[in-house]
């Protein structure tokens, strides 16, 4: 079972909602229904599941609907019609009792311009959640100041949010949140307020928490390295639609659309584009048994300078280049071990093209990728990364 | 052309008021008194040499020490000049405007703030209430309550309440969208909304309009002079009629340090928490 689930929701912004509803199945554009009954579509049919301690990244730009959407999942707007499953319970329609409980106990939030309480200490904002609950003052203080450590703000819990920094006021919303100890986290643009320094400092601090708590979380931006980054799977809207919901490399390499090409197109791929991706067979092996003469013949059938030796297991044992294996064979020597050079990088296959450029600095073999019993799994040649960088390692397979 | 009997109507109104509604009236007398006399109770039966330290020390709270010192200065002037037990008097009947105002304004505000259409409407009825010439109601209030301080309050109660209703309404509807959402979001009932969140941000706004009824106050007690409240008012329109300048300066300048004191403590009041949160910008 999905931890949310959301089953074709609908968000007209206006006062007769279900004539734009109309209009939306008659396949009407956004614009067409605005101009001809005054009905803004917030979101447009929009289904998707977030699975238990996944990141779930909404992305698209300001207007794209992103923001209305986040704000139905726990009703703060209500939507106009579909389903929004948390655990299984549709939340639309439930009673106001339910609703409540759900955004006390299930769902907490983090929001862009931080809304802390100015006349509240950090430590009293914190635990407003609990405070709403009526736990009692002594117990939701001690929460308050475990989460606080947790974030990183230990010794600021009797400080005013205006004596903190922007980082440290959205460090003050995040453990808010988490101070319900709710399941779900609805981040909406949590950080895009933020310089850039310090943005990229709580995208990593958010993951390495995340490592520890595994909250499913919904994260909703218009920055696609921020989407990239942090999310397992990205949505991107436009216009109210979800247009693609993928993994981030697939979304760089098969976009759905020119919409999502165009977003895409200027994306760091070096970040994303992993060695799996562009690695490719090698095009001649040999085994450590096999002797100088047969790696000497295989080297001139592929037309190539050097070859990597496995063993019986296929395990990686080195390479050996043309000129010691024609050098072998001159001296009529047969066993390839004295002439194997060990001295070859490898990497795994989820590592990152960023990762693999500086592994090709004064080093002229291909890179190997292995899996964690060092078997190899295909070779990354300097062309290869080149071709990923600009997205068409695709070709070379 | 036709001459719409605006005044006649007016008139009418008000006698059927006197007949019919006068057991009414004569509760409203009750109450009022009994709030006057309570406050005048306290402030002419505690002696001078404890009051002045009572509010030096208040102040000292809330305040800086300027306003100690110009406190403690100014209440032995009032003391020194023989005012002291008139001046009493009109803070009992200052304290009362102000207790009432508050007490209707408030809920009237909060009210306001979340029904746009009740705001449409209490608004003009503001207007009306402050800038209606005082001696239009001042005898209608003579009609309905007796001679005395009770329709000295009556009067000042109208032109003094509308701050605090006006600003406790702009207070809250100027507590920023997202704070309100964070809250709904976290599962605030509307209730827990108001007390925690929009009250307490609403506050220094509100504590704005709570001066400026005061101050309102302490204004209209020359007029509620005129139909038989005792304290400053009275020394002061004894001075004018009487053609007794110097005593009628007296009594001006008693009204002045009382306002000023009340003032001062008022504005460091609605300053003294939320002026963390205005660093910010």
């Amino acid at each position: 079972m999905s931890k949310v689930e959301v089953r074709n929701l609908y968000k007209v912004f206006g006062s007769s909602p279900h004539k734009a509803l109309d209009l939306i199945k008659k396949g009407l554009s956004k614009e067409e229904i605005l101009e001809k009954t005054g009905q803004g579509i917030g979101v447009n049919n929009a289904s998707f599941k977030v699975n238990e301690g996944e990141i779930f990244v909404v992305m698209g730009l300001s207007g794209s609907g992103k923001s209305t959407l986040v704000r139905c999942l726990n009703r703060l707007i209500e939507p106009t019609l579909g389903e929004i499953l948390i655990d299984g319970k549709n939340i639309v329609g439930c009673s106001k009792e339910e609703l409540m409980n759900v955004r006390r106990k299930k769902v907490g939030m983090v929001f862009q311009n931080f809304a802390l309480l100015p006349h509240r200490t950090v430590a009293e904002n914190v635990a407003f959640g609990l405070e709403i609950q009526n736990v009692d003052q002594e117990n939701r203080t001690k929460k308050a100041y475990e989460v606080l450590e947790l974030v990183g703000l230990k010794g600021y819990e009797e400080s005013y949010p205006s004596q903190l920094s922007g980082g440290m006021q959205q460090r003050v919303g995040l453990a808010r949140a988490l101070a319900t100890d709710p399941d779900i986290l609805l981040m909406d643009e949590a950080f895009s307020a933020l310089d850039p320094l310090i943005r990229k400092e709580m995208q990593n601090e958010l993951l390495a928490l995340q490592e520890r708590m595994h909250k499913t979380i919904i994260f909703i931006t218009h920055d696609l390295d921020e989407a990239l980054k942090i999310g397992d799977r990205i949505a991107v809207m436009k216009d109210g639609n979800i247009v693609q919901i993928d993994t981030p490399e697939d979304l760089l390499k098969n976009p759905a659309d020119d919409y999502v090409r165009d977003f895409v197109q200027d994306v760091n791929r070096t970040k994303v584009v992993t060695a799996a991706t562009i690695m490719q067979t090698p095009d001649s092996i040999v085994s450590s048994k096999d002797g100088a003469r047969v790696a000497v013949r295989k080297m001139k059938e592929a037309s190539i300078s050097s070859i990597f030796v496995l063993n019986k297991n296929r395990q990686l044992q080195g390479i050996i280049t043309i000129d010691d294996a024609t050098k072998l064979v001159r001296e009529n020597k047969d066993n390839l071990d004295e002439v194997i050079d060990k001295k070859i990088h490898t990497v795994s296959p989820d590592c990152a093209i960023e990762e693999l450029l500086p592994l090709f600095i004064n080093y002229s073999y291909p890179i190997v990728v292995t899996d964690d019993q060092n078997k190899i799994l295909g070779i990354i040649v300097k062309s290869s990364v080149l071709a990923g960088i600009l997205g068409e390692e695709g070709q070379n397979v | 052309m036709y001459r719409l009997p605006i005044g006649e109507y007016v008139e009418q109104i008000i006698d059927w008021l006197i007949e019919n509604l006068s057991f009414l009236f004569d509760a409203i007398n009750d109450i009022l008194l009994g709030i006057v006399e309570g406050f005048e109770f306290v402030l002419l039966g505690v002696p001078f040499y404890i009051i002045i330290p009572v509010i030096a020390l208040v102040a000292w709270k809330i305040t800086n020490k300027g306003i100690v010192i110009f406190s403690i200065l100014g209440l032995l002037l009032i003391e020194s000049l023989g005012l002291w037990e008139n001046t009493m008097l009109t803070l009992a009947l200052v304290a009362t405007a102000t207790l009432i105002s508050v007490l209707i304004g408030m809920p009237l505000g909060i009210w306001m703030s979340r029904n746009d259409k009740l705001n449409d409407i209490i608004r003009p009825v503001l207007d009306f209430m402050q800038t209606m010439p005082a001696f239009v109601y001042l005898i209608p209030a003579v009609y309905f309550f007796d001679l005395g301080p009770v329709p000295g309050v009556f009067a000042t109660v109208i032109f003094a309440m509308p701050p605090v209703v006006r600003l406790t309404s702009l207070g809250i509807r100027q507590v920023t969208k997202d704070v309100i959402e964070a809250s709904r979001a976290f599962g605030a009932t509307s209730r827990q909304l108001l007390l925690k969140v929009q009250m307490p941000l609403a506050m220094p706004t509100i504590m704005a309009g709570l001066n400026q009824t005061i101050m309102l106050s302490l204004s209209m007690v020359v007029i509620s002079a005129m139909i038989g409240a005792k304290g400053l008012g009275e020394v002061v329109l004894k001075g004018i009629t009487q053609m007794e300048i110097g005593q009628g300066f007296e009594g001006g300048l008693a009204v002045v340090v009382l306002a000023m004191i009340l003032d001062r403590i008022t504005q460091g009041l609605g300053k003294s928490k939320v002026s963390l949160s205005n660093n910010e910008k």
